[in-house]
């Protein structure tokens, strides 16, 4: 016998919601999906009229869905956001190429403006160069700290006074989790916070519209609509602490569906004591980007690879910082410190 | 591609090499006997000082428990429980200036009735840790679980405390201590032999009955540990005990930071897992062993001949993934081996935490189950909020339902007041209608989120205990009671009755 829609029960059920175990049929999941992600922008005031929205495309599932909801919603609703595309092409060939594809042809489905900025034209390096000079372990390090910057600057350049990224619930509950595993308590209190405002020149106010969607729901939603996207895992894969943590959350979500959302609850909710000492932000001297020290991450990792010591920006060698800054050459063992270590 | 957002923190540590060195790193003569951790090398007679000394210095920083004050050991059998007696006893013969000046008292609760462990089984457990108590010569109570069921509702609430003790006053109560009989034995009264209470066979069912209802794994263990607090507190309270000393170890305590953030309590954190814990108000609970590892512990018993008695949980015979806090267990014990900075960094993390902001006085403002501040304040987006509005949207939208709303009204529930004016009457029976639907049962909003998590995973609310339900059906009346008399109200002020 088939299941009816709990929310029209009239037509069949054809799924269950990961998210609340109720059975719905397709359109009321459509609904329901846009309902909730429209509540989470209009509750949380995530834009204004009139404002330009760039919204980071990667061609993968998160930002495809986030790409045809914020389209749709935006005419549904009337928001009156002008969107665009932004992506950024960190030069892994047979990866980024191909979801770089993708998010052409999303381009052209959405009729939205694409811009793409690249490592190279940024940065002088590829992350395929990148790679090739401090191997696989710490790799993510650079990309994570590159995307971040690399988006920013995208942003200036199509003049957009937001970006939308597609970090959905699960994302969040991980980086809850693995903030706690690092014991980094200014960036637990931080992680769960659905947009941030301009922190200074340079960075544009970022927010997530999908924060509340779980990431089975936006993979059925995608597959349903069925919207073209890029399924392939970066190459060069995550680090293995967290992929523990991601291993943990499965686990978790298999043994009590609703964690991933009581773990965002957890967040939003953490109080740190007074007194406890939080870093200060400021700017980088050298490219006036945010940051707690005297030259921002991205800067650092940049002078590493570009002096054949990768591992300056990684751990934390802020001693070293007014020596780059006043381009003083390193010690003989500072340098064979931060040599690339190879596996 | 990978997530990773912003990601540049230092590479963790692996675990490093033994130590080659097989000196003990302390007074340098005597050869190691334990390493506590890499390269720290001990010999037997400096770990057993520097063990003492991390008890001590753990009270002594804290400065909460007074001399002469009345203090309750809750010893459940385990290793750090038994850990945390030993250190107590270890502190009391120690000379003067080094010695610990609070009465203590042990109480052990039996929990083998919940887990379906028989008559036989229990008195043996328990006459094993009669034997330990007994050598003490602290007082000692024995306390069946099964009387959880005949608290009185007075357990739920945070009793007023002794006023905020001013900077000075710890240090006037050693001296006046000192000066009066400081330099005498002391302890919280005689040794008395009273048989343990005889346990009915018809309570062990009702016990068992009201954590079967829980439908998983996570939700029993929480209503025991619930309920386990529940009788110390009562238990504490009737004797005359004003803290309560649980034997929490720094492992134990980064199993539960992680498990209470994956249960959604994020906003107990700090009372779950801080040195003290005041959600009681009269009785302070206090985790002085929180600073050791469960392996430090393990070697210190093992060395000295600490006794403990093993005592069965719900989750011993259990599955990894059986329940949330045994599955985080596992993680984190596992992660740990791999990475051996693990546990402390989780653990320091709850050394800055705090308990949530806003004053939580009035009863009503309080968790009927854990006593802990409700966090279930309808802000706009938030986990909270989007759970519900995920849940509504889910279900038919009759517009007849709407007119068979519960006369008591949850106020974190209605969406139209979550999500503004403009966007109700959208597609049929629009969202005010549908948030009527899904009213939350009465008794989940008198709980903060996580023990709503809890109820929510029973079959049903009518099996909790009487002091608990009563309880709950007299703040739902004050409430109701409240929400009649709103309008003449000239201030929205907290209940404080
Ligand atoms: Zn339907
Ligand atoms: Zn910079
Ligand atoms: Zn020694
Ligand atoms: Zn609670």
């Amino acid at each position: 016998m088939p299941v009816l829609c709990s929310s029209c029960g009239d037509k069949r059920a054809v799924l269950k919601r990961p998210k609340t175990g109720h059975s719905l049929c397709k359109a009321c999941f459509f609904w329901a999906f846009e309902e909730e992600v429209h509540q989470t922008i209009v509750t949380a005031n995530l834009f204004k009229h009139g404002e330009i929205v760039g919204i980071a495309a990667s061609g993968g599932k998160d930002s495809t869905v986030l790409a045809h909801v914020m389209k749709l919603l935006n005419e549904r609703f009337n928001y009156g956001l002008e969107l665009m595309l932004l992506s950024v092409d960190e030069g892994i060939s047979g990866y980024r190429d191909d979801s770089l594809e993708t998010v052409k042809r999303n381009q052209e489905q959405y009729e939205l403006p694409l811009k793409i900025v690249s490592y190279e034209e940024l940065y002088g390096w590829t992350m395929d160069a990148i790679v090739k000079q401090v191997g696989r372990k710490n790799n993510c390090t650079f990309c994570g700290v590159f995307r971040r910057q690399a988006l920013d600057r995208g942003a200036l350049m199509l003049k957009v006074d937001k970006i939308c990224t597609g970090h959905n619930a699960d994302d969040i509950a991980e980086t809850v989790v693995m903030n706690v595993l690092r014991g980094d308590i200014a960036r637990l209190r931080r992680c769960t916070a659905i947009s941030t405002s301009s922190e200074g020149e340079g960075v544009v106010p970022r927010c997530k519209p999908l924060k509340y969607a779980y990431e089975k729901e936006i993979v059925l939603y995608a597959y349903f609509k069925k919207l073209d996207y890029f399924s392939t895992e970066c190459i060069y894969s995550p680090n293995a602490y967290r992929g523990h943590a991601r291993t943990f959350l499965k686990d978790l979500e298999s043994v009590r569906p609703s964690s991933i959302m009581d773990i965002i609850h957890s967040g939003e909710n953490l109080s740190v004591r007074d007194g406890v000492k939080m870093p200060v932000q400021g700017t980088c001297k050298r490219c006036g980007y945010i940051s707690s020290q005297s030259l921002c991450k991205s800067c650092v990792l940049l002078e590493g690879l570009n002096r054949g010591l990768p591992k300056l920006g990684i751990g934390k060698h802020h001693r070293l910082h007014d020596k780059i800054l006043n381009q003083q050459p390193l010690t003989e063992k500072e340098e064979r410190k931060l040599k690339a270590v190879h596996f | 591609m990978c997530q990773v957002e912003e990601e540049y923190h230092g590479p963790l540590l692996r675990e490093e090499l033994p130590s080659v060195s097989r000196q003990c790193v302390k007074c340098k003569e005597a050869s190691a006997a334990v390493v506590i951790r890499a390269g720290d090398a001990y010999c037997r007679g400096c770990f057993k000082e520097y063990f003492i000394h991390k008890f001590r210095a753990m009270l002594g920083k804290n400065r909460l428990i007074f001399p002469g004050e009345k203090v309750l050991l809750a010893v459940s059998g385990g290793p750090s429980s038994c850990s945390m007696l030993s250190q107590v006893q270890e502190g009391l013969s120690q000379n003067a200036h080094k010695k610990l000046r609070f009465l203590p008292g042990i109480v052990y609760i039996d929990e083998g009735g919940a887990v379906g462990q028989s008559v036989e089984h229990r008195r043996r457990t328990v006459e094993e840790l009669r034997a330990v108590f007994r050598a003490t010569g602290f007082p000692f109570l024995m306390v069946p679980l099964e009387q959880v069921l005949d608290l009185p509702s007075s357990v739920v609430l945070s009793a007023p405390g002794a006023p905020e003790q001013e900077a000075g006053a710890y240090k006037a109560a050693v001296d006046h201590f000192l000066l009066s009989d400081g330099s005498s034995g002391v302890t919280a009264g005689q040794q008395q032999e009273t048989p343990p209470p005889e346990v009915q066979e018809a309570h062990t069912h009702s016990l068992q009955r009201l954590l079967g209802s829980a439908r998983t794994l996570t939700a029993r263990e929480e209503l025991l540990n619930i309920l386990r607090q529940h009788l110390l507190v009562h238990t504490a309270r009737s004797a005359g005990y004003s803290k309560l000393m649980l034997g929490d170890s720094c492992t134990r305590l980064a199993v539960k930071l992680l498990s209470s953030i994956s249960l959604g309590r994020g906003a107990q954190l700090a009372h779950d897992t801080g040195f003290s814990d005041s959600r009681y108000g009269d009785t302070i609970l206090v985790r002085p062993m929180r600073d050791y590892s469960a392996k430090e512990i393990a070697y210190y018993n093992r060395m000295f001949s600490v006794p403990s008695v093993f005592t069965a949980g719900l989750d011993t015979k259990t599955a990894d993934k059986s329940s949330i806090q045994h599955l985080t267990e596992s993680f984190v014990i596992k992660l740990q081996a791999d990475f051996p900075s693990t546990v402390s960094t989780i653990y320091r993390t709850s050394e800055k935490l705090q308990s949530c902001k806003g004053s939580a006085s009035a009863e009503g403002d309080r968790c009927l189950l854990c006593v802990c501040a409700l966090d279930t304040a309808a802000e706009n987006a938030s986990a909270f909020s989007a759970t519900l509005i995920s849940e509504q949207l889910s279900q038919t939208k009759s517009p007849g339902e709407s007119r068979q709303a519960p006369e008591w009204t949850a106020p974190a529930s209605q969406c139209c007041s979550i999500v503004g004016g403009e966007l109700c009457g959208n597609r049929g029976g629009g969202c005010c209608s549908s948030a009527k639907a899904s009213e939350s049962p009465p008794l989940r909003s008198l709980l903060c989120y996580s023990c709503q998590l809890t109820i929510k995973d029973m079959s049903s609310e009518e099996v909790l205990p009487q002091y608990i339900l009563s309880e709950a059906e007299r703040r739902l009346r004050r409430s109701q009671l409240r929400e009649e008399i709103r309008d003449f109200l000239l201030e929205d002020e907290a209940d404080e009755g």
